[in-house]
């Protein structure tokens, strides 16, 4: 507290004791009112300049440039946010036609297998009734030609019974009596060569 | 020179003698290094806001981050309503930073290790903040003397406390700068004129006491600034916003 009341001491006789501090002050320089005056009317013209430029021109323009930069960062962020959820979109729009175009593609592929499969079956069924048809055809064939076959064996048989006595023994013998034995003996023997 | 480590703070008139009335306003050493001082700072911070760029270069990143600090700390210590002082605090602290700092340069002049021009600043802060405590609150500023929740019988005795304090602001003010810087600077030089008197033999101790003390001056450039500065702050709080 002394001291401070000292230093006030001071600051208040500069104006009324020049000569006395002068004098006393040989140590500190900085107790020597000589310059005071001097570093005061100083202090206030350049502490004054340098608040008016700065408070009036350089401040406002770092303010001005602090603000601007926030914005802008700001306004960029925003805007790839924007960007982001624009895209997000996009993806999702290209995920659903990827999904959508699989189940068509499903669908088509479906499709023509069925189709495949029913013209297949189709034309197997008609195979299968032309080929019925054509085996029903030749078993009728055969049908007959086995009919017929008997009788054109008995013919043969009775011929070559006529001409083999006719060459053996050189008589006619009746060709009807020929027939009956021919006859007689495919009755008896029918079952053996026809295997009805 | 070495043999009085006071010699550093002498005032000298550099150019003529110039008189307004009966006051001497000399361009002095201590004048040189405030415009020297303020020079730098409008040079720096000028170049730091001439272009703006959305990645700064070094310039512009140092103005933008002392601008940051600066608003930061009053913001901080003092609130939102401390804006419109924001211009003078950073003005003020850097004047202060940018003189201790220059002091730091061998054979310069440090102008804050003066008491008169810290005694100035302080004194202009003390008178300021009152005057903007009695605009706000008009003469309900006096309780700011008047602490609550002290009992009755302590309130006198507490008052006077209180005033004394107030008053004795830019005094404590001025003197912690002033006699930091004064005493710094001369402990550097006591330190260099060992170093010259114990000559190559015994010179080293001294020498490295020098070389930290440096280091530690630097220190203390910046952080009596911001100590003065922060104190602003803090009686600019007390002015505005009326917490007693």
């Amino acid at each position: 507290m002394v001291k401070k009341i000292f230093f006030q001491l001071i600051f208040f006789n500069l104006f009324f004791l020049k000569e006395v501090f002068a004098a006393e002050s040989g140590g500190m320089p900085q107790l020597n009112p000589e310059f005071w005056i001097s570093q005061i009317f100083w202090l206030t013209l350049t502490f004054g300049i340098l608040y008016i430029v700065l408070s009036k021109l350089i401040l406002p323009k770092i303010s001005a440039n602090l603000e601007l930069r926030k914005s802008q960062i700001q306004e960029n962020i925003e805007a790839a946010e924007k960007q982001r959820e624009s895209s997000e979109a996009k993806l999702k729009e290209y995920d659903d036609i990827i999904s959508k175009s699989k189940l068509e593609a499903n669908n088509i592929f479906k499709e023509a297998r069925e189709a495949v499969l029913k013209e297949i079956n189709v034309k197997k069924e008609t195979l299968d009734k032309q080929i019925d048809e054509e085996i029903k055809k030749v078993e009728q064939e055969i049908n007959l030609l086995r009919k017929g076959a008997s009788e054109k064996i008995n013919k043969i048989a009775i011929e070559t019974t006529s001409e083999l006595l006719v060459k053996l023994i050189g008589t006619e013998v009746n060709n009807s009596s020929i027939s009956a034995i021919v006859d007689d003996l495919s009755k008896r023997n029918g079952d053996k060569y026809y295997g009805n | 020179m070495a043999a009085n480590p006071m010699t550093q703070f002498e005032v000298y008139r550099i150019g003529p003698e110039i008189k307004v009335g009966a006051f001497d306003i000399s361009f002095t050493n201590a004048s040189l290094f405030m415009v020297i001082s303020s020079l730098a700072i409008l040079v720096i911070f000028n170049l730091g806001s001439k272009k703006n760029s959305l990645l700064p270069n070094k310039i512009q990143l140092l103005a933008e981050l002392s601008y940051t600090f600066v608003s930061k700390m009053i913001s901080d210590t003092a609130g939102s309503k401390a804006k419109p002082y924001f211009s003078f605090i950073f003005s003020l602290f850097m004047f202060v930073l940018f003189c201790n700092m220059f002091g730091m340069i061998p054979y310069t002049f440090t102008v804050t290790s003066h008491i008169i021009v810290t005694f100035v600043l302080a004194a202009f802060i003390f008178i300021g903040v009152t005057i903007i405590g009695f605009i706000k609150h008009g003469i309900g500023y006096l309780k700011l003397f008047v602490p609550s929740g002290v009992p009755i019988v302590l309130l006198p005795l507490i008052v006077v406390i209180e005033i004394i304090s107030y008053l004795s602001r830019p005094i404590s003010l001025s003197v912690r700068l002033f006699a930091n810087m004064m005493a710094g600077h001369t402990m550097m030089k006591v330190f260099g004129g060992f170093v010259i008197s114990l000559g190559v033999v015994g010179g080293w101790l001294p020498l490295s006491f020098s070389v930290a003390l440096t280091g530690l001056e630097i220190l203390v450039a910046f952080l009596q600034a911001y100590v003065f500065a922060i104190l602003t702050c803090i009686y600019l709080n007390d002015a505005l916003n009326l917490h007693h």
